[in-house]
């Protein structure tokens, strides 16, 4: 029960966030909605001219922009779907006795630690490459024809390096809700005969669902800014095949150093981002409520 | 583990002391290339000669670098106080008066030993705004092993169809042995510094002279019809992600027939310690078509120092300490004559002991065949021969690169990939007012 | 959870287990191993690479080019830096949403974490001329603001659910006690949560070490971390597969030794209220 104090407190206690939060979100907000309606290259200072919504007709009428669309919804329901899945999996084979639990548990966490940059890199370079890269020389151990990965399919291979950082925080989250679960119910429900396949789909899934939509969530708001990857791996092509909404933003203000043109795409941006967050508030909120 | 980290702040405390007893530190941002590292390994000499200044690196890959660099110069962040930057920038940045002038270099620094195709590039107005620390064209180079057993002679001036007819002569995909291997990596220094140039010799050009762009020319649709023919046919798989790092290791490898790319690469491929083939590789002039354009383009790494540089006059002495004669006395003494930072001054190529150096007279040919002024066979309104230099290049050609690419990697064919270029194009030089 | 299991089938879930842990850690095997080879091994067809010689030589060449220490010392500074200014705004914060909710705790608690759904890439610029005025380009204080204010969101929710497991009788009998409230946060409170804000710290440490765009974009050289460190070695020319195989390792070393030694308290607090 809350005090008339103790709500005052907690008011007090609450804003230093929030008034930090606002003005880390307002300030540059508001700089970047003002630059939108500039015309503002960096390279041509002393040019900056009203024009109204020019940038935005820019941005949206980009032959890329579509393609970034699909691309950032490849990319992040791909993501999702391999580490929710092979999380989910994961979280069974590590929740079974073995020996050397620990131990493999600490392999499968560790590119959760890997840098971004690092791993586009060493992935790109020492795995992908279709001359040098491992997986080449595998094929031409066995006679094949080295794939070139980030040629041919390179938003599924940026999927995949991406996909292999996060799946050890889907599975650790996933392993931590499994370990959870009520081990009383899952042995009644053996005892009644109930096979393997049917006690994970009505008792396991159904526990499971809450910690999938907070990995569902928290991940999603981490790759739809997934930048780095891109950059270091194929700079968004061959063509535009694997440009994000994010990259084009990159390649609009710091490759175009159009500051109003990358402004606008910012903006355009943010309310996308902000339809998928209420979508995803919508989903969350009923998952969560208590 | 609480030790080292006490020894750990110990001795940053003592750098710190260390640093602040000296006079000044300036911040030097560069290239991660070979020549600039290898600069930083002989910085003692420098302190030597300039007890009283601090040089603090910055040492990034090209793009990030250019990235970074331009962000602070055209915000007047001040976080560096000399630049490493491209015979792009120099002119427009020059232009904006974001650059130190370097006319009153001293004396003995004598920038008229320059070689005047790279000095040109770099001065505007009557005023040099930067000092070339290596200058480079793009040559033919190839193993003279595999081209004697296809029974051919390369021609010290070679034409297109000669190469065409070599690398079928050289490929064997059996062995891994690509009879050419070009770049193919989408951005503007990257696969279009290529294209531009080998377009260059096709007759083609980016704008005409009201900046219409010309990629819906036929002259455009050869020079890409042949570029994709050669690498499809003769050149590695992946090529569409290959840069000149790559491709430098593929030929290193002892993978490629051919190569055509910057001059600066004859010291790599010819170093024993790294490459397979040192002692099997010819130059030759870039390609021709006849048309009296070779498709060699014209680059070089300059120091340049920003105007808001607080530290002026440490900067220019390090500015002119790194791009002196005694630099590359320096460097021959330490790393042999082949590792001097090539094709900036006259001096060095009239030096018999470089001329021992077996790519010494090909650099130096084909850097003064290149014409930043008049690139291609007619008239054009844009300075430079691989690049356009207006501000709004970087974007477009990396957008047109991205499209070349894809139809190397065979996303798109060449008319597709034609079609989107000229259409983007301009759209850009609409969206920036140069045509209506 | 200790379920009887025949050793048959343990055997056979070991092999899958290790099979599958290894696969998923080999990429970082890999460049470990890359790193103590030279760099004309290291391009070899595998079998080759691992009959090849061993050496340190890369390391003493990386070292050489650029000092790895201070880099490594500004990550430090920075993550820990951010991480604990994150932690002193969000606990009391968390303590507020948990304890004292409002109709609106659960909106502001999503505006927060939708403040990190900003790109940006698209408000560098915005940013780059604040700290250009402000002085803090290239400065670890300037760094710490921006991770603080990036990862406060994450670190306000992570909080939130645990101090949300706390039944708030425990706190009542305490301010019933005569505990004022500083007492009730300092004495009460955040022993109990200690679990749960150290594996938030662990997180927080992890996501601010490896964060590349900021770090990147707004540091020159005195406050360049790792992440810049490893910049300068991305596709350099010539070979580079062994350089850039001991850069790497030299960056992730001490993020993933750190993860290791603190697996349990990042496990058992890496939940962010999934589990109930």
């Amino acid at each position: 029960m809350a005090t008339q104090a103790s709500r005052a407190a907690g008011r007090l206690m609450l804003s230093p966030a929030v008034i930090l939060l606002l003005a880390w979100m307002i300030v540059p907000l508001a700089m970047t909605l003002y630059f939108s309606f500039l015309r503002y290259n960096l390279l041509m200072p002393g040019m900056e001219e009203w024009t109204g919504f020019d940038n935005y007709t820019y941005f949206l009428t980009d032959p890329a922009f579509f393609d970034a669309l699909t691309n950032t919804l490849l990319l992040v329901v791909g993501v999702l779907l391999i580490t929710t899945v092979g999380g989910i999996a994961l979280a069974l084979l590590l929740d079974q006795p073995f020996w050397g639990q620990g131990i493999v548990r600490v392999l499968v966490i560790a590119p959760f630690f890997v840098m971004p940059t690092v791993s586009a890199l060493v992935w790109k370079n020492m795995f992908m490459n279709p001359v040098n890269g491992l997986f080449a020389h595998l094929a031409k151990a066995l006679g094949l024809q080295p794939y070139d990965f980030l040629g041919v399919a390179p938003l599924f291979s940026i999927t995949l390096i991406v996909a292999w950082q996060w799946l050890p925080f889907a599975t650790l989250i996933l392993l931590t809700a499994l370990q959870s679960l009520d081990s009383e119910q899952l042995e009644a429900a053996e005892m009644d005969g109930a096979s393997a396949l049917s006690r994970f789909r009505h008792i396991m899934l159904p526990h499971l669902a809450r910690a999938a939509t907070v990995v569902i969530l928290i991940q999603t708001i981490f790759l739809l800014s997934t930048f780095a990857e891109i950059l270091v791996t194929t700079n968004g092509g061959p063509g535009t095949a694997s440009t994000t909404l994010t990259y084009l933003v990159y390649v609009q203000s710091l490759l175009q150093f159009d500051v109003g043109g990358g402004a606008a795409g910012g903006i355009v941006a943010v309310i996308l981002a902000n339809i998928v967050a209420i979508f995803l508030m919508r989903m969350i909120g009923r998952n969560l409520e208590t | 583990m609480t030790m080292t980290i006490r020894a750990l702040l110990g001795a940053c405390a003592v750098g710190a002391l260390a640093t602040a007893a000296t006079a000044e530190t300036i911040t030097v941002a560069t290239v991660n290339n070979g020549d600039m590292i290898r600069m930083q390994g002989l910085m003692a000499d420098f302190e030597e000669k300039h007890p009283d200044i601090d040089v603090e690196w910055v040492t990034l890959e090209e793009n990030v670098l250019r990235q970074r660099v331009t962000t602070d110069i055209a915000t007047k962040g001040g976080q560096y106080d000399v630049l490493t930057i491209g015979t792009y920038e120099v002119p427009i940045w020059g232009k904006q008066g974001w650059l130190v002038s370097l006319n009153d270099l001293p004396a003995e620094y004598d920038a008229d030993d320059i070689l005047p195709a790279i000095r040109n590039g770099l001065t505007i107005d009557g005023e040099l705004y930067a000092a070339p620390f290596y200058g480079e064209s793009s040559m033919v180079m190839y193993r003279t092993d595999l081209m004697e057993q296809a029974g051919l002679t390369m021609p010290e001036a070679p034409t297109w169809d000669f190469i065409k007819e070599a690398a079928a002569a050289m490929t064997d995909k059996q062995n891994e042995v690509y009879g050419i291997c070009l770049r193919g990596k989408a951005g503007w220094g990257e696969n279009m510094a290529f294209l531009t140039a080998m377009a260059n010799s096709y007759g083609a050009r980016w704008f005409d002279m009201d900046w219409q762009p010309q990629f819906d020319g036929e002259a455009w649709k050869a020079t890409l019809t042949d570029y994709l023919d050669l690498m499809n046919n003769y050149g590695p798989p992946g090529a569409a992600n290959n840069g000149f790092n790559e491709n430098l290791a593929l030929f290193q490898q002892g993978k490629c027939g051919m190569w055509i790319d910057a001059t600066v690469a004859a010291s790599f491929v010819t170093n024993a310690a790294e490459s397979t083939v040192a002692d099997k590789v010819g130059f030759a002039l870039a390609p021709d078509k006849g048309l009296g354009k070779r498709g060699n383009w014209l680059w070089a790494w300059n120091l340049a120092i920003p105007a808001g540089s607080q530290k002026v006059d440490a900067a220019k002495a390090f500015v002119a300490w790194a791009t002196s004669k005694d630099y590359l006395a320096l460097v021959a003494e330490e790393e042999g004559w082949a590792n001097v930072p090539p094709g900036t001054r006259t001096s060095l190529y009239e030096n018999p002991e470089y001329q021992k150096v077996p790519f010494a007279n090909m650099t130096l040919e084909s850097i003064n065949a290149a014409d930043p002024t008049a690139p291609t066979v007619d008239e054009v309104p844009y300075v430079g021969v691989q690049f356009v230099a207006i501000p709004e290049f970087q974007g477009i050609g990396t957008a047109v690169g991205q499209q070349f690419s894809a139809a190397l990697a065979g996303t798109v064919s060449a008319e597709q990939a034609l079609q989107s270029a000229q259409q983007l194009t301009e759209r850009e030089m609409k969206k920036a007012g140069y045509i209506k | 959870m200790a379920r009887a299991a025949s050793p048959r089938r343990r055997a056979v879930t070991t092999v899958i287990a290790w099979a599958v842990g290894l696969a998923i850690f080999f990429p970082i095997l890999w460049i470990v191993i890359l790193s103590f080879k030279s760099e004309g091994d290291a391009i070899r067809p595998p079998l080759q690479v691992l009959t090849s010689a061993w050496t340190t030589h890369t390391y003493a060449e990386v070292q050489e080019r650029s000092d790895y220490f201070r880099h490594f010392m500004n990550s430090v500074i920075i993550s820990f830096g951010s991480t604990l200014a994150a932690l002193a705004i969000a606990i009391p914060a968390a303590w507020s949403m948990a304890f004292v909710p409002g109709r609106r705790t659960k909106d502001l608690l999503m505006w927060m974490l939708s403040t990190k759904m900003l790109p940006a890439v698209g408000v560098l610029v915005p940013i780059y001329l604040i700290f250009r005025d402000t002085g803090l380009l290239d400065t670890r204080t300037g760094l710490v603001i921006v991770l603080t204010m990036i990862n406060l969101p994450i670190v306000v929710w992570m909080l939130y659910t645990y101090f949300k497991e706390i039944p708030s009788e425990i706190l009542e009998a305490a301010r019933m006690d005569g505990a004022g409230l500083r007492d009730e946060l300092l004495y009460v409170l955040t022993p109990m949560a200690v679990p749960g804000i150290a594996s938030t710290l662990l997180l927080n440490v992890i996501l601010a070490w490896n964060e590349a765009f900021w770090t990147l974009n707004l540091t020159a050289s005195k406050a360049a971390p790792l992440t810049a460190f490893i910049a300068s070695y991305s596709s350099p020319e010539g070979l580079f597969y062994a350089k850039l195989s001991a850069a790497s390792t030299l960056a992730i070393a001490p993020i993933l030794i750190l993860g290791w030694f603190s697996q349990k308290q990042l496990v058992r607090g890496l939940t962010f209220g999934a589990v109930k």
